[in-house]
């Protein structure tokens, strides 16, 4: 008995590995688990890019679900999902954006050309609110709860199904 | 002449030439006891956009940024612990190139001692074993007396 277990046992050892590797096949490992999620909104207040508006602050980020957007007119995949942020806004979820290392001049000419879905834009132009939200990939799109707490990230651009199965049922249930 | 000084020269700048370092003049503090903090502190973290690399030598835009966030919270007179816990709060434990000993880790940590542990306790049976059978087998019982007679009749 003894000894046909130690000939099954690498046979296990393999079949374990295998397992792990095929579920780590979908997993991009460019992906990092952001340090913020259930954390609040870091302490920031932005200079609004365009005139007669009030910026960004965390205060403004407290009391309702909101999605927050980092985005730059110099971000290709930016420019992929500004479609679907249009069609968030007009489906009425409320959205802000935070204008990251971006040229202000290039950034309003981008909301001109594209349409503007932002209720508020802060001007990131050093980037350094972006480190303190842990940005590192433009675009990073945040959902705020009501209290101000961060409960999901996503890094890259916003797809169809991400929005559909995720980012929708997540504010409809904050909402709540 | 020229052409001995012009060797000369080539041979000069040749020892002069650092390694290409993404760490820029402009990037850099005056204190050099500070600045040598920072390098040692940035060669630790990594950097978010290539990952494989610490923001010390990465020439990423957020890498430069980082180090330059990172030479203003020394100067702002953070210790080493609370500038790098400045980062990892906003990047979380990803961000430390050496990951730190916690639940999370010990499988990493441990296991190369779980793998010497087997292995040496593979090596002690193995030997065990070897042993046994090295060891000659005592003699049968028409062995023993096959031999007391030749013994006592005093050869075959």
């Amino acid at each position: 008995m003894r000894r046909r277990l130690i000939f099954v046992l690498p046979a296990l050892v393999f079949l374990a590995l295998a397992a792990a590797f095929y579920a780590g096949l979908d997993r991009d490992p460019q992906l990092v688990p952001s340090a913020l999620i259930g954390k609040p909104v870091p302490q920031f207040a932005l200079p609004a890019l365009l005139d007669g508006n009030d910026g960004l602050k965390t205060a403004d980020l407290k009391g309702k679900v909101v999605l927050v957007n980092v985005f730059a007119s110099w971000c290709v995949p930016c420019r992929a999902e500004h479609p679907l942020l249009m069609r968030l806004a007009k489906e009425g979820v409320e959205l802000d954006g935070i204008n990251y290392k971006d040229k202000p001049e290039d950034a309003k000419l981008w909301l001109t050309n594209l349409g503007d879905p932002y209720k508020r834009i802060g001007c990131d132009l050093e980037g350094t609110v972006g480190i303190d939200w842990g940005v590192y990939g433009v675009p990073e799109t945040f959902v705020i709860d009501r209290a101000g707490t961060i409960r999901f990230k996503q890094v890259g651009p916003l797809t169809p199904d991400v929005i559909n199965d995720t980012i929708v049922p997540l504010v409809r249930k904050l909402s709540k | 002449m020229m052409r001995l000084l012009a060797f000369q020269l080539v041979v000069l700048l040749a020892l002069l030439a650092s390694p290409v370092l993404a760490v820029q003049p402009s990037e850099m503090l005056a204190d050099p006891k500070l600045e040598a903090r920072a390098r040692s502190i940035s060669e630790e973290l990594r950097c978010l956009v290539c990952q494989n690399q610490s923001i010390d030598e990465s020439d990423a835009d957020l890498a430069h940024d980082l180090r330059v966030l990172l030479r203003a919270r020394l100067l702002a007179g953070d210790s080493d612990a609370q500038a790098i816990k400045y980062i990892v709060d906003r990047y979380g434990q990803f961000v430390l190139l050496k990951p730190p000993v916690e639940p999370a880790t010990y499988a990493l940590w441990l296991s190369p001692l779980l793998l010497v542990l087997f292995g040496a306790a593979g090596i002690a049976v193995y030997l065990r074993r070897r042993r046994a059978q090295l060891e000659p087998a005592a003699l049968s019982a028409a062995e023993e007396a096959e031999l007391k007679r030749l013994i006592e009749e005093g050869g075959p």
